[in-house]
């Protein structure tokens, strides 16, 4: 995990940036992309247009108000503890210039212990767990962090090809400031061998930003006779050129 | 075959960029279709707007806010075992700056989310009974002529208005690089 270095909080509403940095090539997946078929119809095939950014591009929701107090608490949306590794996974968000984000919503949903999804189309035979549904939310602090409790996700096989299994992994959300800095990612844990095996890992060219991806185990953290920990900062896109550039 | 958005992201009240009994509130629906003209039933799509007087809902109160009390700026579709289809319950935005002193005709940012998109596609609603903000909207004349329509919005029946969204094919939406 790279580490940066830190700037101070900055005010909000002052340093409102005009403009968020542009995509960096490699950085995200490619829209077409073979390894995973179900690209195949679902990219678009025309030029994208350039979009300059302007007010609806820099600015975005409050949906704090959503969030209830135990939402990112995964162990206790039920009448029992689900079954599985329990773990903690926190970390902060910032932009790529180091800067924390406060208040900004993270959203994440993952498999049960098993790999199973509480969702009607998840056809992969293990169990449910009664208690477990699987979904979780938070919204970060004045220092950007948030903070959930769950159980690991269990690897689980899928349809792309012969034998293809997802590493284990977790399904962040994250709305960011701005419309511009919306982002949804997976998070995967460390060492896993399933790795050089996944496409949907692989899609994401830039090894660094491949890494970015991947937790980090904090024996630190992790809390003695209960849960262990796993550390996991996320970078939302910075502040970019100013508007007059872009204009050109 | 992930990702479930439907497990983790739509709520209750998603849909709702305004309360439902707000004056002048108004239906857009339409359906997200992939390039074999089939409806994409676990699509996701998410929106961001002003409201009629340019206003926002700004998580920092960045710009002027709305002062429609309940607007979120913002709604959320998705269905676990959809058709397709999204419904979203908003007001009709009004006319917002651009870049360099140019004023921006009504237009609503909309991301589309999908399995077997690796990252979401940006959009924009326009709305095909404002024909002269379009014709001076300065990110409508970037897009080439001919593929304009995909943007617009057609009033519906009810007051509201029909957006499909078309990730390709020979009306594929104009999608946006941000
Ligand atoms: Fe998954």
């Amino acid at each position: 995990m790279t580490t940066r270095e830190e700037r101070a909080i900055y005010d909000p509403v002052g340093e409102t940036p005009t403009s968020y940095v542009r995509e960096p090539v490699g950085a995200h997946p490619p829209l077409d992309y073979q390894p995973y078929k179900s690209t195949a119809l679902r990219h678009p095939k025309q030029p994208l247009v350039y979009l300059p950014q302007a007010i609806t591009e820099i600015t975005g929701p409050q949906l704090g108000g959503l969030v209830g107090e135990n939402d990112n608490d995964l162990l206790a949306q039920h009448d029992g503890e689900p079954i599985g590794e329990r773990i903690t996974v926190s970390g902060r968000v910032f932009d790529t210039e180091g800067k924390p984000l406060r208040d900004t919503l993270v959203e994440i949903w993952q498999a049960n212990a098993a790999g199973r999804y509480r969702h009607t189309w998840d056809r992969w035979p293990a169990e449910l767990d009664p208690n477990f549904t699987g979904a979780g939310r938070c919204v970060t602090d004045a220092v950007g962090r948030y903070h959930f409790t769950t159980v690991k996700p269990g690897p689980y096989p899928w349809g792309n090809h012969y034998n293809a299994w997802r590493p284990a992994h977790i399904h962040f959300s994250l709305l960011g400031r701005a419309f511009a800095q919306r982002l949804v990612t997976q998070m995967y844990f460390p060492g896993d061998p399933l790795f050089e095996f996944d496409p949907i890992f692989n899609s994401v060219r830039d090894p660094r930003a491949r890494e970015r991806m991947i937790s980090r185990f904090s024996i630190h953290d992790s809390i003695p006779n209960w849960a262990l920990a796993y550390e996991f900062d996320i970078y939302l896109r910075g502040p970019g050129q100013t508007p007059f550039e872009e204009a050109n | 075959m992930g990702p479930f958005f439907a497990i983790g992201l739509p709520w209750d009240r998603g849909p709702l960029v305004v309360p439902e009994d707000t004056p002048g509130a108004i239906r857009i629906t339409g359906s997200v279709y992939d390039g074999a003209g089939a409806p994409v039933p676990d699509s996701l799509i998410e929106t961001w707007q002003a409201d009629p007087a340019g206003r926002f809902a700004d998580l920092h109160g960045y710009g002027e806010s709305s002062e429609i009390p309940g607007f979120r700026g913002f709604a959320r579709f998705g269905a676990e075992d959809g058709d397709g289809r999204f419904e979203i319950v908003t007001v009709k935005p009004g006319a917002v700056p651009g870049l360099a002193g140019t004023m921006q005709a009504p237009h609503i940012d909309v991301s589309v989310f999908a399995r077997g998109m690796l990252h979401r596609c940006v959009t924009r609603i326009y709305f095909a009974d404002e024909p002269e903000a379009n014709g001076r909207d300065p990110v409508l004349a970037r897009v080439p002529s001919e593929r304009r329509a995909t943007l617009l919005a057609e009033p519906a029946p009810d007051g509201g208005y029909m957006f499909d969204i078309h990730l390709q094919g020979p009306d594929e939406t104009v999608f946006f690089e941000l």
